[in-house]
């Protein structure tokens, strides 16, 4: 039994008056197992942090989940009431942010946050709730964690937050950890330092990991399984080394020819044409099909349903196969 | 696709530019008495030299508050020098006259990162294309025909251009500062993390408009960024910034095949690329240190693998380790 089980989970915000609402996340399936990391990738709009939201039970309102089942360690999220969400939250499931300021009281010290987050959920001493905020911070590679825990968010450098943020987020080894872009705001090389802490930490604590992001290069190397989203809605599902070297959504083709360094250098580069629509005003059938290259009326007349092949999943009745493709 | 021969459009030797106040008269008698420190100042640009020659992109590399935003407004004539010159096509930018002055500022451009602060909020896209060009005399006819001109050659449909800048997405934005920038018929573009704001597909198109501007105008780039990636696809040269100082300088391909300084191969071992297959992430070590507190000798000695006790004490100097490229590390001493 996977960790967590995303089933038909739809979020909507409320559209034009008397309209339909719109639904920022439309019908999305997925699973994670432990000690795995699914890359969520897609582009600004496409649901995808709406998607970890959504999870957390944190999707503000007007927002709501109107649909589907999210399953975790064989729980339904939606039975549990709010006190039961809150123990959960923080406790087994924890989630980064892009800002760290956004996790982060900037009125109090570190080690005050750090040692709330841990007496939230359990009870232990003064002096031993410190001592294990101490060794969160060394474990996430902060120098002298004993003397940090008196600064200030305001003290550290925007990579030093992060860290701090994730420290917290590992306080209780969770078993999830949903991570929103939390690299995309800091420099490649505290990036790379950011990922391996990362990736380490989930390994040695077989945490199941969420790391949603726009990047195709940071989900290449790190995530075992991606889902690429678009419009609100999954268009492929797959093992990294399946869907990154032989796409089937013309959308996952398009965002891998986006990328320079698979680019001849000085070429120009193959890019997708035009703009993600806005939700209110989506295209019927695949909203993708004005982007597309391979579009047929066909593909205007209903959302196209999921083809599965193997461990692979994606919603195209024009799907991209290699034998078809000229490059 | 450039020539060494070329003469180059901008040069500058030995700028610098600081931040930072000397203080008020009390300030300084304090100062000199002892009793107080000295303001802090940051270099944000330590003595660089590089020139841009004409028709070609140099690519211009560096993490946060290195000071490649600073030396691209320096080079685009934007920030004035503390210390050096700065010279455009030959000739010394402070010698020039007013007129020639006018005629360098209109032939550069700058392209910024955040769309939307860089267009009037209330002004239609149309006035924002024409405006300049219109205060310079340079519309001979239809100031309409004009705007359409220049906002198609950026990709941008002239239907659209009675709207105001807050009705479009990032990249429609984009293309609006382009065909701005584009109206006053620039010659040289500082492009300064032009995309980075910008969805993985938006930026595709928007290095493939710099790409194709730049075989029908003729233009020469300095695309400041971050990113490895867009970079080492757009440029024909690299300069890598560390703490205000280019620590290497070459053609891209030799840049990206024999990369020389420390800094420049950790840098470049993070470049974003798919690559299936679990890969560790090798980190440099430590964070950029503050410029207002730099370290002494070799601005990157705290993070480099090979430091030795010279690093820690002198300054290397930026010489050529092969035809066209340059790099100042000590281990190409010994």
């Amino acid at each position: 039994m996977p960790l967590l089980d995303v089933q038909s989970l739809v979020t909507e915000f409320p559209g034009a008056p008397g309209g339909p609402g719109n639904r920022a996340v439309n019908e999305v399936s997925f699973a994670v197992e432990r000690g795995k990391v699914l890359g969520l990738v897609g582009e600004s709009g496409s649901g995808k942090s709406v998607t970890g939201f959504s999870i957390m039970g944190l999707v503000d309102r007007p927002g709501r989940v109107t649909g589907g089942r999210i399953l975790f360690d064989g729980q339904d999220l939606a039975s549990l009431s709010g006190e039961e969400m809150r123990q959960l939250r923080g406790r087994r499931i924890a989630m980064v942010f892009q800002d760290p300021m956004m996790t982060l009281n900037p009125v109090l010290t570190i080690g005050t946050q750090m040692t709330e987050a841990i007496t939230a959920h359990e009870k232990v001493s003064r002096a031993e709730s410190r001592a294990r905020a101490r060794d969160a911070l060394g474990q996430v590679g902060i120098p002298s964690p004993e003397e940090r825990l008196s600064a200030y968010p305001h003290e550290f450098s925007g990579g030093m937050r992060q860290r701090v943020a994730i420290a917290i987020a590992l306080l209780h080894n969770p078993d999830l950890i949903i991570a929103d872009e939390p690299t995309t705001a800091l420099d490649v090389t505290i990036q790379s330092q950011i990922i391996s802490e990362f990736q380490r930490l989930a390994e040695t604590h077989n945490t199941a990991v969420i790391w949603i992001t726009h990047d195709l290069a940071i989900v290449s190397r790190l995530a075992d399984d991606i889902a690429v989203m678009y419009s609100g809605r999954l268009v492929e599902t797959g093992p990294v080394s399946d869907v990154l070297t032989d796409p089937r959504h013309p959308y996952t083709a398009g965002l891998i020819g986006s990328v320079p360094s698979q680019n001849t250098r000085g070429t120009r580069l193959r890019q997708i044409p035009g703009m993600t629509p806005s939700l209110g005003r989506l295209p019927s059938g695949c909203a993708f099909r004005t982007r597309c290259d391979r579009a047929t009326e066909a593909c205007a007349t209903v959302p196209p349903p999921e083809t599965h092949e193997g461990a692979r999943g994606f919603r195209c009745i024009h799907p991209v196969h290699p034998e078809l493709l000229t490059q | 696709m450039t020539d060494q021969s070329t003469r180059p459009l901008v040069e500058l030797r030995n700028v610098s530019r600081k931040f930072g106040s000397k203080g008020d008269i009390a300030d300084r008698i304090a100062q000199r008495l002892k009793l107080a420190k000295p303001k802090p100042v940051v270099h944000a640009v330590d003595s660089v030299d590089l020139s841009i020659r004409q028709g070609e992109v140099l690519g211009l590399v560096g993490e946060s508050g290195c000071g490649k935003s600073t030396l691209g407004r320096v080079v685009a004539g934007i920030l004035p020098p503390s210390e050096g010159d700065l010279y455009w096509k030959g000739s010394d930018r402070s010698r020039l006259s007013f007129a020639d002055l006018k005629a360098a500022d209109l032939a550069t451009q700058m392209i910024f990162q955040n769309p939307m602060a860089a267009l009037n909020p209330r002004m239609t896209v149309e006035d924002i294309v024409t405006e300049a060009p219109h205060s310079h005399g340079m519309i001979p006819g239809d100031r309409r025909a004009y705007a359409d001109r220049y906002l198609e050659m950026a990709g941008f449909d002239p239907a659209m251009k009675r709207r105001y800048p807050h009705q479009f997405s990032g990249g429609q934005r984009q293309r609006v500062n382009i065909a701005r920038a584009l109206a006053v018929q620039p010659e040289f573009l500082v492009c300064d993390e032009s995309v980075a704001a910008l969805d993985v597909s938006i930026q595709a198109q928007v290095i493939n408009l710099f790409m194709d501007l730049r075989e029908q105008l003729d233009l020469t780039y300095l695309f400041v960024s971050h990113d490895l990636g867009v970079v080492e696809h757009i440029s024909d040269r690299v300069a890598i910034m560390y703490l205000g100082r280019i620590v290497e300088e070459a053609p891209v391909e030799e840049v990206y095949a024999r990369p020389n300084h420390p800094y420049t191969r950790a840098l470049l071992s993070e470049v974003p690329r798919i690559e299936v297959g679990k890969r560790k992430f090798e980190a440099i070590k430590g964070e950029l240190p503050s410029p207002l507190d730099p370290p002494k000798g070799c601005h990157f000695h705290p993070r480099c693998p090979f430091a030795m006790d010279r690093c820690r004490s002198e300054v290397p100097k930026i010489r050529e380790v092969a035809s066209g490229h340059r790099s100042a590390c000590h281990l190409n001493d010994g």
